[in-house]
């Protein structure tokens, strides 16, 4: 029996057809979960996937933050449960609290569109574990206004003691992004932080769109790896064993 | 109960980046305006707000203010009472 996996659906949400069908590819039976209801009925693990939830008003996630299933999505984390943001999602999640840091509007102003490259840092994840290897760089799309990864430096040097940066922008070669660098990291992310990790371990966040590079057809196969590692760790929290190891490295 | 105004001013913490504001700052040579600098660009919110009393109204802002309206992270947040717009409503025992 396929594992069952929330995927959230707030109004403006627009990416929530391409998570649940990358879901089902990677072997999961997605769940739509509406943003009024206070119940994840059950699922093993809970997506939130991206668009411009409640007119991004305000600031990008903060409304969404206080949805009734937002409620929900706090305590099943509390728990332990597994909990991936995707863009919107990544900033709904860093609204809520449930991951370190902000987003801020992106450097140049502009919305993003775009393919870039991001690595994952650390493979022992429940959101990594599937990947080829740490470091390779992953080319998936950007499109996202406000994707400028902020935290105080005491902030992200604690991030980075923890071993809590799960992506960076990189450019094709792998090679790390500079803060400055438009080419490979056009939202100006400090660090080139494009995904982070909660302390411990099972809510993580990240801007690029791995479910709109999960199969040849889309022009990139990178992100499949993120969503098989993300339901094959599901289904093990499923069946009642620990996800993976993780904890600070 | 009576009713109060109230402004709250959002802005970018000192130190945090803020492209608008540079913008802001890049377009001034255009309208031939020197002398300008440190351009920081936030949000204002009104509201009004029935209470007891104007402590008790301040105190509604203020969680408004800090849970909803500004990302402690990034933004700061002053609280102004808005001039005029206040009035108590007469209602006994209120």
């Amino acid at each position: 029996m396929s594992v069952r996996v929330g995927v959230v659906v707030f109004p403006g949400s627009n990416c929530d057809r391409d998570t649940t069908h990358a879901l089902a590819m990677a072997g999961a039976e997605p769940v739509e979960l509406w943003h009024e209801q206070a119940s994840l009925e059950g699922v093993a693990a809970v997506v939130l996937p991206g668009g411009f939830a409640y007119g991004d008003y305000l600031r990008a996630g903060v409304i969404a933050r206080f949805s009734p299933v937002m409620r929900a999505v706090g305590a099943f984390a509390a728990e332990g449960g597994l909990v991936l943001g995707i863009c919107n999602g990544f900033q709904v999640l860093a609204e809520a609290g449930l991951v370190p840091g902000a987003l801020l509007r992106n450097r140049g102003l502009r919305f993003l569109g775009r393919d870039v490259h991001i690595a994952a840092e650390r493979l022992d994840t429940p959101f990594t574990h599937a990947l080829a290897a740490a470091g390779q760089p992953l080319r998936m799309p950007i499109a996202h206004g406000e994707g400028c990864y902020f935290a105080d430096d005491p902030s992200l040097d604690a991030l980075e003691r923890d071993s809590q940066v799960l992506f960076r922008y990189v450019d094709a070669d792998g090679r790390r992004a500079g803060t400055d660098d438009r080419a490979a990291n056009p939202n100006g992310s400090l660090r080139a932080i494009a995904g982070v990790i909660s302390g411990n371990g099972n809510v993580a966040g990240l801007m690029p769109h791995p479910e709109r590079a999960a199969e040849a057809v889309l022009g990139s196969e990178d992100g499949a790896g993120i969503i098989r590692s993300l339901v094959d760790s599901a289904a093990r929290a499923a069946s009642g064993e620990t996800a993976v190891a993780v904890g600070a490295g | 109960m009576s009713t109060h105004r109230f402004a709250v001013n959002v802005t970018p913490k000192p130190g945090i980046l803020d492209p608008q504001g540079r913008a802001v700052e890049g377009s001034l040579g255009h309208l031939g305006i020197d002398g300008v600098s440190a351009v920081r660009v936030g949000r204002r919110v009104e509201m009004t707000v029935d209470a007891a009393d104007e402590p008790s109204a301040r105190a509604i802002v203020e969680r408004l203010a800090s849970e909803l309206l500004a990302n402690p992270l990034i933004e700061s947040y002053a609280i102004e009472s808005v001039a005029g717009a206040s009035s108590t409503v007469g209602e006994p025992g209120g």
